[in-house]
């Protein structure tokens, strides 16, 4: 879905260059993670204790493992959305504001992809 | 041509309310469950390190400092979970006559506490008392 105006397409350059595709993306990540969310609770609420044997066999399953790579990757993306806006608000110097978002990109594309293996490595039995 | 002196930021004289407490609560605890994220991904990875590197993380996760954090961290997350729905609500153009704004907002104070205190025992609950 596009919320891009007519004339923002035309002419290119909007006073901030784009918004309305962050602004987007941030509520259906949003929504994902709220869903995904309450089940990772009721997930954890209803797992019988947190022993090593519990977890895998929890994530084991093909649905409780899907759910868990859906959770982390929409984690990451609506953390990534929302801790850009709080740097570009409160760090008004080009230079360490981009060198932030480029550390915090980086740190969250790193934790995204250890959440997912992670979560792949139980699924399919290699953390016996 | 000299600069005249331009008008200060609203934000430099607004008096301090309810709506922009909810607004920085929410803000903050965004920046917390950014945290509680590499929290959980430090979980799954024990996990899939073997019982071993588990069984150390879930000391390190069972310490009562930790302990402190992740309550906090569920209370975030509620906070930001009822909140978030009710900036849901406001993007879908409802809610914004001063006394509902007014309702939701201490609907959503009151809700985050109480379903914090839920998560908190339910999942504790569900996980032994190593959450």
């Amino acid at each position: 879905m596009s919320l891009r105006s007519p004339l923002r397409i035309v002419a290119g350059l909007g006073s901030a260059r784009g918004g309305s595709g962050h602004w987007y993306a941030q509520r259906v990540s949003a929504v994902a993670l709220a869903l995904l969310g309450l089940w990772l609770v009721i997930a954890l609420a209803s797992l019988g204790g947190a022993s090593h044997a519990r977890v895998v066999a929890w994530l084991s399953s093909p649905v409780s493992s899907a759910l868990a790579v859906l959770l982390v990757l929409a984690a990451a993306w609506h953390a990534l959305l929302g801790l850009q806006v709080v740097i570009e608000d409160y760090v008004s110097d080009k230079g360490s504001r981009a060198a932030i978002l480029f550390a915090v990109k980086f740190a969250l594309a790193v934790a995204a992809v250890v959440g997912v293996m992670a979560v792949l490595r139980i699924a399919f039995g290699a953390a016996a | 041509m000299a600069q005249r002196a331009r008008p200060l930021s609203p934000f430099l004289h607004y008096r301090w309310q309810y709506t922009n407490t909810l607004s920085i609560l929410h803000r903050i605890t965004g920046v917390l469950l950014s945290l509680g994220f590499l929290v959980l991904v430090y979980w799954l990875a024990a996990a899939a390190g073997g019982p071993g590197r588990y069984a150390r993380a879930l000391e390190v996760l069972g310490s009562s400092p930790v302990q402190l954090l992740l309550f906090g961290a569920a209370f975030a997350f509620c906070y930001h979970l009822l909140n978030g729905i009710r900036h849901l609500f406001f993007d879908a153009g409802y809610g914004f006559e001063p006394a509902t704004a007014r309702k939701s907002a201490y609907a959503t104070a009151a809700g985050a506490v109480v379903l914090a205190l839920l998560v908190w025992f339910a999942v504790r609950a569900g996980t032994g008392g190593a959450a």
